[in-house]
């Protein structure tokens, strides 16, 4: 490990400004700046605000079901024959993912705010569904906007937005996945700032959702830290967890970035391969630029043109990354690579035959990366893993890939 | 003095107001750009805004999405459009361009690049959607180091304080977006952009223009009363798309652009 990172005061960033380092800020039409400047006032005296974090908690704790266990999947290790794997359980959580860990609290700054509407975009699925589950619960209007595309290949979760009452609306523009939907959120915003909470899914978009997205998620590295003490006496040596948009990367990465000592590894959607062009992995093979509010990697062409996005699963289908993550690989402190749809497709059925546990299609990038990793390392040293998401809604995708019907 | 400062300096002189129409440069289809922006100047164009298209407009409507995808597929980019700039010049040097588009294409370029470029090619001002003035400086120093103006939107809801904030940074004129929403929307409030106009007036000398929602000669009259000039962008979109849609030749677009832009000068006109 480098010793040039031992001056970064994690916790200080973002700055003022909204950056981490050259990424972040807010690129934005002016119809949202006093929209986002109201949140940023409001978030940091609530974030300040004891009653606010004990509601909360409260939520947290008797809604979401936290905290989520840490389990050790020893049978898996014992197979693979090398580090002692540890998954962290955010499929276990309501709704199945660790999506809702941000729901509960950008839904309580809707309420704080008094909006009567909330919007949302959603790749997979998981995020429209958090978003509609706690609109249910406080009694919210709620549009969640969905790509037409994915909105074929995610019908359970469309459906069980529906049943929650939540608008799903599909979205035709550009390439009809996560980055249109969430190109038309924002439209949605501009149009109704006056009467609506956007709640974004991921830890990027303009300031100050990259900072409140991780401080939500960040529940789960601070759990993982305590529970690996408390379960082995010691901290791990690796995290793995995919990147899409990072919100569950960031929220496990996080609380753990000061500790040296264990490394980090952000694993992106290698598609049909990272050489093939058909991937969603800005941070492997993207470059700097600006999209959705957000200096970060991109994927984009000679003329700053956003590129279309491939990945077997629709939650890492997108051509951007949270800007701290595009900060941390920068500066080193996070390793980030890449798995494609098969080594994917083969972790999502390992994981279910050995531990009787199916993933979400994002969490297998992890694991699949988790397993190579695992096979370099001792017996002694240990990985936690985010099994962020659990696979039901994806049992349609993998049965058409294994050539099934049901 | 800048050919944009110039020219509404003319027109307060006769007591007119400025015409600004907008269109996505390589649409409605490719090579028609140069010929068309000849065409609006002819029609009563004081000022053209010629739009760089880009993969994800996030604020535009229906209309100027579909406009930018087209382009897209017309094979522009941001370098195709400064040589459209730069042929347009060879026959114009007094109609100010001005460029509007997204931050992303600007900055692959590189600001210094795009600078040196669009100054070469004529640019007189560039208008980037999401970079408002909180993230503009690094783009600021080199839009000043060759003359390019640096417009801003002011949208409704912007308060009073950042205004000042805001006429700091620019230079050109001023626009003001009517309304809250994206482009090509149909809830005009003249009262309200009257309120505006006369409270952005209180910060800044600069020229005042008005776009987002002025569809035809009266919405473009009623905005006139109370703008230094108005933007048309959508309905002229849409003009031209429907007359290729229809099978109609590029010619045919620019006959229904000239016709458009030629009622709502006739409009406007109508209240000197």
């Amino acid at each position: 490990m480098s010793k040039d990172r031992s001056d970064i005061d994690y916790s200080s960033l973002p700055d003022a400004q909204g950056r981490f380092g050259q990424y972040g800020g807010k690129f934005v039409s002016e119809t949202l700046m006093a929209a986002l400047a109201e949140l940023e006032e409001l978030y940091s005296r609530l974030s300040a605000d004891p009653a606010f974090q004990r509601e909360l908690d409260e939520d947290l704790a008797h809604y979401v079901g936290r905290p989520s266990p840490l389990y050790e999947a020893k049978r898996w290790s014992d197979q693979i024959g090398g580090a002692r794997i540890f998954l962290k359980r955010e499929d276990l959580n309501h709704t199945g993912a660790h999506k809702v860990n941000n729901t509960v609290g950008q839904a309580l700054l809707a309420k704080y705010m008094g909006k009567p509407r909330v919007i949302a975009e959603t790749g997979a699925g998981q995020h429209g569904v958090a978003s509609a589950t706690i609109a249910a619960r406080l009694g919210l209007e709620c549009q969640v906007y969905m790509g037409e595309e994915d909105i074929k290949r995610q019908a359970l979760n469309v459906y069980r937005m529906r049943l929650l009452g939540a608008d799903v609306i599909p979205v035709t523009s550009g390439s009809k996945t996560l980055k249109d939907a969430m190109n038309e959120a924002m439209r949605d915003w501009v149009t109704n700032v006056d009467s609506t909470y956007y709640i974004i899914g991921t830890a990027a978009g303009p300031h100050p959702y990259p900072k409140l997205v991780r401080d939500f998620q960040s529940i789960i590295g601070r759990e993982a830290r305590a529970q690996s003490l408390a379960q082995t006496g010691k901290l791990p040596d690796a995290l793995v967890a995919c990147v899409g948009g990072g919100s569950n990367a960031i929220g496990l990465f996080h609380p753990f970035l000061e500790d040296e000592s264990v490394a980090m590894y952000g694993v992106e959607a290698g598609g049909l391969g990272v050489a093939t062009g058909e991937h969603a992995a800005p941070l492997t093979m993207g470059t700097p630029g600006v999209l959705h509010g957000n200096r970060t990697y991109l994927m984009q062409d000679e003329d700053g043109q956003i590129l279309h996005t491939h990945s077997i699963s629709a939650g890492l289908d997108y051509p951007g990354v949270g800007p701290e993550h595009s900060w941390l690989k920068d500066i080193g402190r996070v390793d980030y690579v890449d798995a494609d749809d098969a080594e994917a497709l083969r972790a999502f059925h390992t994981l279910t035959e050995v531990e009787g546990i199916m993933p979400a299609l994002e969490s297998s990038h992890a694991l699949a990366y988790a397993e190579k990793l695992a096979a370099s390392m001792d017996k002694d040293q240990m990985i936690i893993v985010n099994l962020s998401g659990r696979g039901d809604k994806d049992i349609h995708t993998v049965a058409q890939l294994d050539g099934i019907e049901i | 003095m800048s050919r944009i400062a110039d020219r509404f300096k003319q027109l307060k002189e006769q007591g007119r107001k400025a015409l600004i129409p907008y269109f996505v440069a390589g649409d409605p289809c490719a090579d028609i750009a140069v010929p068309l922006m000849h065409g609006l100047v002819e029609a009563g164009a004081d000022i053209i805004e010629v739009g760089v298209a880009f993969s994800d407009p996030m604020a535009e409507g229906p209309v100027i999405q579909l406009a930018h995808e087209r382009a897209l597929a017309n094979g522009i980019s941001l370098r195709k459009t400064l040589e459209v700039v730069r042929q347009f010049r060879e026959n114009d040097q007094d109609t100010p361009v001005l460029l509007m588009g997204y931050a992303n294409p600007v900055e692959h370029m590189g600001y210094d690049v795009f600078a040196d470029a669009a100054a070469s090619a004529g640019v007189d001002a560039l208008l980037t959607v999401d970079i408002p003035p909180e993230e503009v400086d690094a783009v600021n120093v080199e839009l000043n180091r060759v003359g390019i103006d640096n417009i801003f939107l002011i949208a409704p809801n912007t308060p009073e304080n950042r205004i000042d904030t805001i006429v700091e940074q620019a230079s050109g004129f001023i626009y003001y977006v009517s309304l809250k929403g994206v482009t090509g929307a149909g809830n005009l409030d003249t009262e309200e952009v009257s309120r505006r106009a006369q409270l952005i007036r209180s910060h800044t000398n600069l020229p005042l223009a008005v776009g987002f929602g002025i569809k035809d000669a009266d919405s473009a009259k009623a905005v006139a009363v109370v703008a230094d000039g108005v933007v048309v962008g959508s309905a002229l979109v849409n003009v031209m798309a429907a007359a290729i849609e229809s099978g109609g030749s590029p010619e045919a677009a620019i006959v229904a652009a000239k016709s458009l832009l030629g009622d709502i000068r006739a409009g406007i006109d109508s209240l000197s």
